[in-house]
């Protein structure tokens, strides 16, 4: 009794912890429309932050208090300065690509945090007067935890006078709940975002800094806070406060308990209940369904018009030169180039669900990783064929899709892609804790083609041979009368319905499609690496994907191909090259958000229009 | 028999009674006006017709056979085309591949994953631009059109299965007075010959009172009128609805 008693004092610590952080996601989510990647590495920003000020000032309250303080309201003025720099560039761009611009933003802040802070995970000095334990049912526990415990419901009530006591904060809960509408009141939206994104920024730096006494400071710690925080956003409702300390309280104590009860499927369980909360109450426990979120988070897109014959001569010469390549590269290169070709029909089979279908997905490496373990795990337990694994791969990863589109329902725009990304990981929780099938974190080593596939070249050819079937093949589709009716539900979807297109099954069968094509490449991928790890189903790898399409441009058919060529080229070079590859790559993009918001592909198909003279209409 | 027949439609928004007892007939190669202020309930009354929205009570009739309460592509299948008060067309089609899709879907091809759409029905889908004339901006994209020409687009997609009933809301929005005659006699000309029953809301009551055989009034969500042209002018319940307008007494 005693026992649990004191665990769920312990959950009550770390829901204050999250709520911080995803209070202030919330907030901006609820008034920006942005889905901000950058809110972990502001948490963790925070910690090193406190970090630094506390080793630097004196050593008693006076210093550690200050220390947090100071780095919350620091964190806040990046945040500010983040919304001035780049994201108010980008508001008219799709959605999209404002999420994109913030992941660029972890990329950079992860690498400068790595500059000036160094690799080695940090320890912080303890809060001074709260160094002690008190007892509870004759169990010691840490005071700093009972002061933590209070901050939560502390902040949760200074939020709520903000909110329903001030001027400012009635602005806010206007343009949360429509923002043409807090527009047409004269809101000045560019400052209110600013302040937004400065109060935002300063809870999830105060939740960062508040974890100096509590646990070491090291770089991941950001990436793995966004996530949870975006589980506790979702459950508690999108813009909802009180929500997301409802969803706090309830994803750390289901945390602090289910790791007693089933402690292997912790992770599952978090994600299982939000997949829960998504299917029952699709605008999360507190939260109201939006006015004007667009149900696709792309822009509507251009018209497909048939290639132009530039476009085909590039196309004949690559092909050519896809025959070529052994002949030319050595054998790294062609490794390279195995991998690019893998990798285009991963983004390729994404964009068939984002482009067409407007549906985004966090979450497409889980059918990746599902068809390389599907295949791993047919050729290392049943001994059997490559052919066999190569054939289960995109089976099994189309079921999976077919399955989670069901489950979906009607789900559309963010609460679909949450629900996409909820998915991935709990395939990913399986492959990490389920370790008699899957190697657990080890992975599945000894995935080797047989011998007549295994020089780099022929095992070029077969990648190449699968993956540009299938993406010609999707291609067609997109041009087939399914792409149409796809478009069509993504286009007007109540005009859809009015013509006779049943929109729910039309977006299911594209995702187990676009599933079952990743699934493909995951198995080619798994033969080509000779091994697997929860890694190929991790949310960096669907943010791979992402930005493959994102880069390529999602309304342009070879956008994916294009998108995935320069993303792994770039990423493979920058890595050779430089230590620092994440900064580069992560100002890479944000360059060309800023420089190109529809896309390469969407960028050189108006270049093309421009030069042929053609109506400016169809380059969106 | 009539082509469409409803029966105490009822629907209501919170507090707020959208419908209430709502009944009338539609029948075949007859233009039929439904009009009434703004907020009157002629849009719900269209979407509770082909099942966009759910109804209270009631029930809806085509061709005899009971459709209340089905989706609304059941509806369309059924033969019911519609056009929508904020016309929708698919703005990432061009024009023909707008009409494209929907002789599609009617010949229930959309499932297939290969051929070409750029092949598929085109020159029936030219002829249906033709009638509309929008002929000449078939390769245009839905997206750039001037509102009037959308419209137009939605017509054609709406005729392209050959309906028994359709139903058009405002069809005529966003046009210039001569066009608007133009559209309406168009619409005329296809009912008579296709013995098509036309239900439509507009706003302007010089097409209404030119075009329509028969007149229903809504107000505040009940029928106050349902007649011939000559019996609604005349009505002393639209005349006071329409009161300070004179829309009513000066059309015709
Ligand atoms: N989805 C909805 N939710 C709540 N109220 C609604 C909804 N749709 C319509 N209403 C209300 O129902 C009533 C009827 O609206 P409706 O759109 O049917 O009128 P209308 O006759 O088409 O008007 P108009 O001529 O302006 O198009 C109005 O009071 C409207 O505010
Ligand atoms: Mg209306």
């Amino acid at each position: 009794m005693e026992f649990v008693a004191v665990q769920f004092l312990n959950g009550l610590a770390s829901a204050s912890s999250l709520f911080l952080v995803a209070s202030g996601l919330s907030i901006i989510f609820g008034v920006t429309r942005i889905v901000n990647f950058a809110h972990g590495s502001f948490y963790m920003l925070g910690a090193y932050m406190a970090w630094t000020l506390a080793t630097r000032l004196s050593a008693g309250p006076l210093g550690f208090w200050g220390a947090i303080i100071g780095a919350a309201l620091a964190v806040g003025v990046l945040g500010a300065a983040l919304e001035v720099t780049i994201l108010r560039r980008i508001y008219r761009a799709p959605e999209m690509f404002q999420l994109l611009a913030t992941f660029g933003v972890v990329l950079v802040v992860e690498d400068l945090a790595l500059l000036i802070w160094g690799p080695a995970d940090l320890l912080g000095p303890r809060a001074p007067g709260l160094r002690g334990a008190v007892d509870i049912f004759g169990q010691r526990f840490p005071e700093y935890e009972l002061l933590l415990i209070a901050i939560g419901p502390l902040v949760l009530v200074l939020l709520w006078l903000l909110f329903y006591r001030t001027r400012w904060g009635t602005l806010v809960r206007a343009a949360t709940e429509d923002r043409e509408m807090a527009a047409a009141l004269g809101v000045d939206q560019r400052r209110l975002f600013t302040a937004v994104f400065f109060l935002g920024s300063v809870l999830a730096g105060l939740g960062g800094a508040l974890q100096l006494p509590r646990e070491t400071i090291n770089l991941n710690m950001g990436f793995a806070t966004v996530v949870e925080a975006f589980v506790v956003v979702v459950v508690g409702g999108l813009g909802s406060v009180p929500g997301a300390y409802l969803a706090a309280f309830l994803i750390a104590e289901l945390h602090a308990f289910g790791i007693l009860v089933f402690p292997k499927i912790t992770l599952v369980l978090i994600f299982l209940v939000m997949a829960v909360v998504l299917i029952v109450r699709p605008h999360g426990l507190l939260g109201r369904p939006f006015v004007g979120l667009p149900a696709s988070v792309v822009s509507p897109a251009a018209v497909l018009r048939p290639s132009s014959p530039a476009a085909r001569w590039v196309g004949a010469i690559g092909f050519v030169a896809l025959l070529a390549a052994p002949f030319a590269l050595g054998d790294y290169a062609l490794t390279v180039a195995t991998e690019i070709a893998i990798l285009v029909l991963f983004a390729a089979s994404l964009h068939f669900i984002m482009g067409p279908g407007g549906m985004v997905s966090f979450g497409h490496a889980a059918y990746f990783g599902l068809g390389a373990y599907a295949a791993a795990l047919v050729a290392s337990r049943l001994a059997a064929p490559m052919v066999a694994g190569l054939f289960v791969a995109p089976v099994v990863a189309g079921l999976a899709g077919a399955a989670f589109g069901w489950f979906s329902g009607r789900l559309s725009g963010v609460y679909l892609a949450m629900l996409t990304l909820a998915f991935a990981q709990i395939c990913w929780s399986v492959a990490f804790q389920w370790a008699e099938l899957t190697g657990g974190d080890n992975g599945i080593l000894g995935v080797w083609p047989p011998a007549w596939a295994a020089p780099a070249a022929a095992y070029y050819y077969l990648a190449v041979a699968l993956s540009l079937s299938a993406v010609l093949l999707l291609r067609r589709a997109i041009r087939a009368p399914f792409g149409y009716a796809l478009r069509a539900g993504r286009d007007a979807p109540l005009r859809a319905e009015a013509i006779g297109i049943d929109v729910a099954a039309t977006r299911r069968i594209a995702f187990a499609v676009a599933a079952g094509s990743a699934g493909l490449a995951g198995g080619l991928f798994a033969f080509f690496k000779g091994s697997v790890f929860p890694t190929y189903l991790s949310i960096p790898r669907s943010v791979d994907g992402l930005l493959m399409v994102l880069l390529g441009g999602v309304n342009s058919v070879s956008g994916p191909v294009i998108g995935a060529i320069v993303y792994t080229g770039l990423g493979e070079q920058l890595v050779r090259f430089t230590d620092y590859w994440r900064l580069a790559m992560g100002v890479a993009i944000i360059a060309l958000v800023l420089a190109f918001p529809e896309g390469i592909a969407g960028f050189a198909a108006r270049l093309a229009d421009r030069r042929r003279g053609a109506p400016a209409e169809d380059a969106r | 028999m009539s082509v469409l027949a409803v029966r105490d439609l009822a629907k209501s928004f919170g507090g707020v009674q959208a419908l209430a007892g709502v009944s009338f007939e539609v029948a075949a190669g007859k233009m039929q006006a439904m009009i009434g202020p703004n907020g009157a309930g002629k849009t719900t009354c269209f979407n509770l017709l082909d099942g966009q929205l759910r109804l209270d009570a009631g029930r809806v009739y085509l061709a005899g056979t009971d459709i209340t309460g089905l989706p609304t592509r059941r509806i369309w299948r059924l033969g019911v085309g519609r056009t929508f008060q904020i016309a929708g067309v698919f703005a990432s089609m061009t024009v023909a591949e707008n009409v494209q899709t929907v002789l599609l879907s009617h010949r229930r091809r959309l499932a297939a994953f290969w051929p070409r759409v750029a092949d598929l029905y085109r020159d029936e889908a030219l002829d249906l631009l033709a009638q509309v004339g929008m002929a000449e901006q078939a390769e245009r994209s839905c997206g750039v059109l001037a509102y009037g020409d959308v419209k137009r687009v939605e017509l054609a997609m709406a005729l392209a299965h050959s309906p028994r009933l359709l139903l058009m809301d405002e069809p005529t929005a966003g046009m210039a007075p001569g066009e608007r005659m133009a559209l309406m006699s168009l619409v005329a000309g296809l009912a008579r010959a296709r013995e098509m029953a036309v239900l439509f809301t507009e706003h302007d009551m010089d097409a209404v009172f030119a075009h329509a055989d028969r007149i229903l009034v809504l107000d505040r969500g009940r029928l106050i009128a349902d007649g011939s042209p000559a019996e609604v002018r005349t009505d002393a319940r639209v005349r006071a609805v329409y009161l300070g307008s004179d829309a009513v007494a000066e059309a015709g």
